[in-house]
C-alpha cells in the first residue's frame, strides 16, 4: 500500500497478508488529516450526558460553540447538558489571565441554573496562560456548596484517550460521596452507555425483567445524585471500554467493585451480557428469567431479519468507528444479516481490541487503525464495499463514492442497542444499500433514462 | 494564583456566553481556503480544532472537507510548534499534492508566540525544491469570530498573490460568506453581464461537489492563483459587507483600525478602486448591485432581470398585507443580518431585534442606514449569545425568527416559525444550496417568509381554511 504515508504503514495491516500485530495508540501524525478529535473532545464526549450538571468550557468560543448540543444522549429531566456555556476569552482575557471571568461566569451561571455539580473544562491555551482552575474551582465550590469539579482537558494534552481517562478521574471525584443508600439484592452500575437514541432505556427495561436494580448510568441520562452512590453497586457492567475502563478499574480498586466487559450491539452480544450478569449474581431464578427474555425476542427477531438477510447476504461493509469494542460487535451483527466485513477500523482501538478483530474477520479484511479520508476511500474502492459504517466525518466519503451509509456514531437518532436496536439496524442497513438512487450514482454521466433495467441496481452491485 | 480578594473588589462584568452565536475564526478561513483552486488548509494548533471544524462544516455542506492539523503536542506546546508544522506541511505535499496550502494560526500557537512566517522561511530553505505556495492568516479564536477569519484568509490570500498592472476590464468580486447557490448565481449575473469576474473566494464547487466515481483528494473548483494574480489589475472590486473585518475585534488589548480586506488592500496598494455595498438581498440592494454592474460593463441590465425583478415586486405586491407589521427576530453574522434586515424592513416586516455574535461596534449604524422603515425602533444587539436571544424573545413574543439552525429550540420554545438562512443549516438537507441573492434568490426568501407566516396563522386557525 505504497500510495499511503509512510509512517502510517505499521497502523494498517490485512488480515492473511501481513502478520504483524498493529500499531495503535499513538499520537495522529500531524499533516495527516486524523479523523480523531483531541483531549478536551474525550473529556467532553464522556461527562456530556450528565444532564443535572454545568458543563462549562473555559477557553475561547470555538470549543464551545462546536460541543453544542451534537450529541444524541437523551435525558429523561433536566435537559442542562444540552447548553453550551462558555467564559469565551477575548485577547485582554489571554494576556491577563482568565480566572476572574471563569469565577464570575460559574457564579452567574450556578445562581441561574441550580446545578447539582459543575464541571469546568480547560482548553488548550488555558494550559499555557496558567489560570488556576483548580483555585477557582475550590473557591466556587465552597462558595455556592456544590461540587465545582475542574477537568484539565488542555486539547494538546495527548490524545482522545487521555481525555477520557481525564474524564473518568472527574467522575471518581462524585463516586462514593453519598453513603446514605440502601442498594437492592441485586445491583449494577452501567458503564460507558450514553443513552444516544434512549438506548439506556432499552436496556434498563431488559435488566429490570432479570430483577436488577441500576444505581447509576455512566454518563447515559446521567444524575449527580446517582453517581454519588453508585459504589453501592455489585456490579459494573461496561460497555464502550476505551471511554470508560479507567473508572472501572478505580472502582475495583477503592470499592471492590468488580466489572465485567459487554456490549449490546447485535443478538450475540446483547444475550452473552444478561447471562453473563445472570451468571455473575449467581440466581438461578434470574437466569431462567435471563432465558425467558433471550428466547422471547429472537424467537420475534430473527423471523423479522429474515427477509432483510435475503436482500443483503453476499453484500460487503466498510467500518470505521471511535472505539473498537464496537466495531467487533459491528462485524458481529453484519455477519448475522449475511454480509461480509471487509475494512474495519477505529480512532481509538487497543492492542486487543485489534487482535480480537484479527481473529475474528475473513482473510482479506484491512484492519486500520486512526485512518483519513485517503485512506479510507482508498480501502472502499479496493475491497468494494457496499455499505460504510461510520460517522459523521465519514458519512460524505461514502456517498460520494456511492456507497450505503449508516451511522453508528453519537449523533445519531436511532437506537441501535437491544434486540429493537438490531432490528432497527437491520432497516437502516437495507433503506441505504438497497435504495434505488445508486444506479444513478454508478453511471453519472449516462443521460439514456428509461433505458436502464428496473432491476439493474442490484446485478451491479453484487 | 487565584485570589479572591481581587475578583470581590472588582464589579463583576464578566458573563459567560450562553449559546455562542458565533464560531472560531479557524472556521472562517478554511471555508475561505477552500475557495481556491488546489487549496488544502491547514490548521496550525491541536488535531481537535481541525477535526470539529471539519465535523461542524461537513454537517452543512454534506460534503467531504479535508483540513488538516499540525496536531501539537505537549512538546510542541512547550518548545513551538516548528517540528509539527514541517511535519505536517511535508504529508500534506506528499499525499494530497496541493498547489496552495491555506494555513490559519489558532488560540494555542498565537499564545504561545509560534511565528508561522519564520517556520516557514526554515522550511523553505530546507525544502529548495518545493513548488507548492503557502498562505498565512492570523487566526486566533480569541480575537473576532468566524467571520473576521473568513475575511483575514481572503485578503491573506490576494496579498499574497495579487500583482500590480495597468487596468484591465475584468472586476474583482468579494462575495463574503455566502451559499454556494449564491455564488453560482452571481457568477451567472455577472457572465450575463458580458463580464469577466474574478470571485474572492469561489467555493460553489469544491463545497458542492457532484457525485464522484474515484475520490478527489483536493475537489475540483476555487479561484486559480492566475485568477488571484489578475486581481491586481482588474477595473475595480465589489466588496459584499459594509462591516466585513474592519470594526473592532472586541477584546484586544490595543485597538487599532486596520484596513484588512482584499479589496481595501488593492485599492490601497494596487490602485483597484473598490466598492463597498451591503450583500444584495432584496430588492433596493440588488438594484444597487446591477446598477454597478451595468456601469462596470457598459451594458444594460439583459430583460432577464428586469422581468425577474418585476414578478418580485408583483409578489411584494400580492402578499404585503402578509408581511406588514409582523415582528421578526433576525440573526447570524453582522453582514449577512445587515442585508437580511434590509429586504425585510422593504416588505414592511417590523425588526424587533437584530442581533449577532460578532462585536465590530458598526451594526447599529450599518442597520439603521439600510433600514429607513426601522431605524427609529429596531433594537440592535452586538455580541448577542442565543440564550440572551431566547430570554429577549421570551419576553417580547416576535412573530418569526430568522436565521440559522441555531436559533431553532427558540422557534420551538416560542412556538413561532423559523426561516432558516444562511451558515450553518445543520437540520436540514440543502442548506449550501439556499439561494438568498438577487432577485431570484430574494424571491425564494420572500415566498418562504410569507408562506411560513400563512402557515401559522392557518394552523392556529380554529376553522382552518382552505383559501388564503
Amino acid at each position: 500500500m505504497t500510495q499511503f504515508l509512510k509512517e502510517r504503514e505499521n497502523q494498517i495491516l490485512t488480515k492473511g497478508a501481513d502478520s504483524a500485530e498493529i500499531a495503535c495508540g499513538k499520537k495522529s501524525l500531524a499533516g495527516s488529516v486524523s479523523q480523531r478529535a483531541c483531549v478536551f473532545c474525550g473529556s467532553r464526549v464522556v461527562l456530556y450526558p450528565i444532564a443535572d450538571a454545568l458543563h462549562v468550557i473555559h477557553g475561547p468560543v470555538g470549543c464551545a460553540s462546536y460541543t453544542w448540543d451534537i450529541r444524541g444522549s437523551l435525558s429523561s429531566g433536566p435537559q442542562l447538558h444540552r447548553l453550551s456555556f462558555t467564559t469565551d476569552l477575548k485577547e485582554r482575557d489571554v494576556v491577563f489571565g482568565g480566572e476572574k471571568k471563569l469565577y464570575h461566569s460559574l457564579i452567574e451561571l450556578i445562581d441561574k441554573y441550580q446545578p447539582k455539580a459543575a464541571f469546568v473544562f480547560s482548553t488548550c491555551i488555558i494550559g499555557v496562560i496558567g489560570d488556576d482552575v483548580e483555585a477557582v474551582c475550590r473557591q466556587v465550590t465552597r462558595e455556592k456548596g456544590i461540587d465545582v469539579i475542574p477537568v484539565m482537558s488542555e486539547g494538546f494534552n495527548g490524545t482522545k484517550k487521555d481525555g477520557y481517562k481525564i474524564a473518568n478521574e472527574a467522575l471518581a471525584r462524585l463516586v462514593g460521596t453519598n453513603n446514605d443508600f440502601k442498594p437492592a439484592k441485586y445491583s449494577i452500575n452501567i458503564l460507558g452507555d450514553f443513552n444516544l437514541a434512549g438506548e439506556l432505556w432499552i436496556l434498563a427495561e431488559y435488566y429490570k425483567k432479570l430483577g436488577v436494580e441500576i444505581i447509576a448510568c455512566m454518563t447515559g441520562d446521567g444524575r449527580v445524585d446517582e453517581i454519588r452512590r453508585a459504589h453501592h453497586a455489585s456490579l459494573n457492567v461496561v460497555q464502550c471500554s476505551g471511554s470508560i475502563m479507567h473508572l472501572a478499574k478505580d472502582m475495583k480498586e477503592k470499592y471492590k467493585i468488580p466489572f465485567m466487559k459487554v456490549s449490546y450491539f447485535g443478538i450475540e452480544d446483547m444475550s452473552e451480557a444478561l447471562y453473563e450478569v445472570a451468571k455473575f449474581f449467581d440466581d438461578e431464578e434470574m437466569m431462567t428469567k435471563a432465558r425467558e427474555l433471550v428466547t422471547n425476542e429472537i424467537s420475534k427477531l430473527l423471523p423479522a431479519l429474515q427477509p432483510y438477510r435475503q436482500k443483503l447476504e453476499g453484500k460487503k461493509a466498510a467500518i470505521y468507528v471511535g472505539g473498537a469494542f464496537k466495531a467487533i460487535s459491528l462485524v458481529k451483527a453484519l455477519r448475522l444479516l449475511g454480509m461480509k466485513t471487509v475494512v474495519v477500523g477505529s480512532q481509538t482501538g487497543n492492542a486487543e481490541d485489534y487482535k480480537l478483530l484479527k481473529e475474528l474477520c475473513d482473510e482479506g479484511t484491512i484492519i486500520v487503525d486512526d485512518s483519513n479520508p485517503n485512506e479510507l476511500s482508498e480501502f472502499v474502492k479496493l475491497t468494494g464495499a457496499n455499505l460504510f459504517i461510520g460517522g459523521v466525518k465519514e458519512r460524505p466519503i461514502a456517498h460520494k463514492l456511492g456507497l450505503g451509509f449508516c451511522d453508528h456514531n453519537h449523533e445519531r437518532k436511532e437506537a441501535l442497542a437491544g434486540y429493537v436496536g438490531m432490528m432497527n439496524f437491520a432497516k437502516e442497513v437495507f433503506a441505504s444499500v438497497t435504495s434505488p438512487v445508486w444506479k444513478f450514482v454508478r453511471e453519472p454521466q449516462q443521460f439514456n433514462m428509461g433505458a436502464v433495467p428496473p432491476d439493474s441496481s442490484e446485478s451491479q452491485s453484487s | 494564583m487565584f485570589e479572591l480578594n481581587s475578583v470581590q473588589k472588582q464589579k463583576s462584568t464578566y458573563k459567560a456566553t450562553q449559546n455562542a452565536c458565533k464560531l472560531c475564526s479557524p472556521l472562517g478561513a478554511s471555508v475561505a481556503y477552500k475557495g481556491f483552486e488546489g487549496c488544502v488548509p491547514l490548521i496550525h494548533g491541536s488535531q481537535g480544532c481541525a477535526t470539529y471544524i471539519r465535523r461542524y462544516l461537513i454537517s452543512h455542506y454534506k460534503e467531504p472537507i479535508d483540513i488538516a492539523s499540525s496536531n501539537f503536542t505537549q512538546d510542541s506546546t512547550i518548545f513551538g510548534g516548528d517540528e509539527n508544522f514541517k511535519a505536517a506541511v511535508l504529508n500534506i505535499i506528499n499525499s494530497y499534492k496541493p498547489q496552495i496550502v491555506g494555513i490559519a494560526s489558532t488560540c494555542l500557537s498565537e499564545t504561545i508566540g509560534d511565528d508561522v512566517n519564520l517556520f516557514l522561511h526554515h522550511f523553505l530553505e530546507e525544502y529548495k525544491d518545493i513548488s507548492t505556495e503557502f498562505v498565512i492568516a492570523s487566526t486566533p479564536s480569541y480575537q473576532g469570530s468566524h467571520i473576521d477569519g473568513f475575511h483575514e484568509a481572503v485578503s491573506a490570500v490576494v496579498k499574497k498573490f495579487a500583482l500590480s498592472g495597468p487596468s484591465q476590464d475584468h472586476i474583482n468580486l468579494f462575495t463574503n460568506f455566502i451559499s454556494t447557490e449564491d455564488i453560482r448565481l452571481i457568477k451567472e449575473i455577472t457572465a450575463d453581464f458580458g463580464l469577466d469576474s474574478i470571485l474572492l473566494p469561489d467555493y460553489s464547487e469544491s463545497l458542492d461537489n457532484p457525485v464522484w466515481d474515484t475520490y478527489h483528494r483536493i475537489p475540483e473548483g476555487g479561484t486559480s492563483i492566475a485568477n488571484v494574480e489578475r486581481s491586481g489589475s482588474a477595473k475595480a472590486s465589489i466588496e459584499f459587507g459594509t462591516i466585513l473585518n474592519q470594526g473592532n475585534l472586541t477584546g484586544r488589548v490595543k485597538n487599532k483600525k486596520l484596513s484588512r480586506t482584499g479589496g481595501k488592500y488593492l485599492q490601497n496598494e494596487m490602485d483597484v478602486p473598490s466598492i463597498e455595498m451591503p450583500i444584495p438581498i432584496g430588492i433596493t440592494q440588488t438594484d444597487r448591485f446591477f446598477e454597478t454592474l451595468k456601469e462596470l460593463s457598459g451594458n444594460e441590465i439583459p430583460e432577464k432581470y428586469t422581468k425577474q425583478r418585476g414578478r418580485l415586486i408583483d409578489s411584494y405586491v400580492d402578499a404585503h398585507k402578509y408581511t406588514f407589521g409582523k415582528r421578526a427576530v433576525v440573526y447570524g453574522e453582522e453582514d449577512f443580518v445587515v442585508a437580511m434586515a434590509a429586504f425585510l424592513d422593504e416588505i414592511g416586516i417590523e425588526l424587533a431585534l437584530v442581533a449577532s455574535g460578532g462585536e465590530s461596534g458598526m451594526l447599529e449604524e450599518e442597520v439603521k442606514k439600510y433600514c429607513p422603515e426601522n431605524k427609529d425602533k429596531v433594537v440592535v444587539k452586538e455580541g448577542f449569545d442565543f440564550e440572551s436571544i431566547k430570554e429577549w424573545s421570551q419576553e417580547n413574543k416576535p412573530d418569526i425568527l430568522i436565521g440559522h439552525s441555531k436559533g431553532y429550540y427558540i422557534a420551538r420554545e416560542l412556538g413561532i416559525p423559523i426561516i432558516r438562512v444562511g451558515f450553518p443549516v445543520h437540520d436540514r438537507i440543502g442548506g449550501q444550496r439556499i439561494k438568498h441573492l438577487g432577485y431570484t434568490g430574494t424571491q425564494e426568501l420572500f415566498d418562504k417568509v410569507v408562506n411560513a407566516l400563512i402557515e401559522y396563522k392557518q394552523t392556529t386557525s380554529p376553522v382552518g381554511y382552505k383559501y388564503m
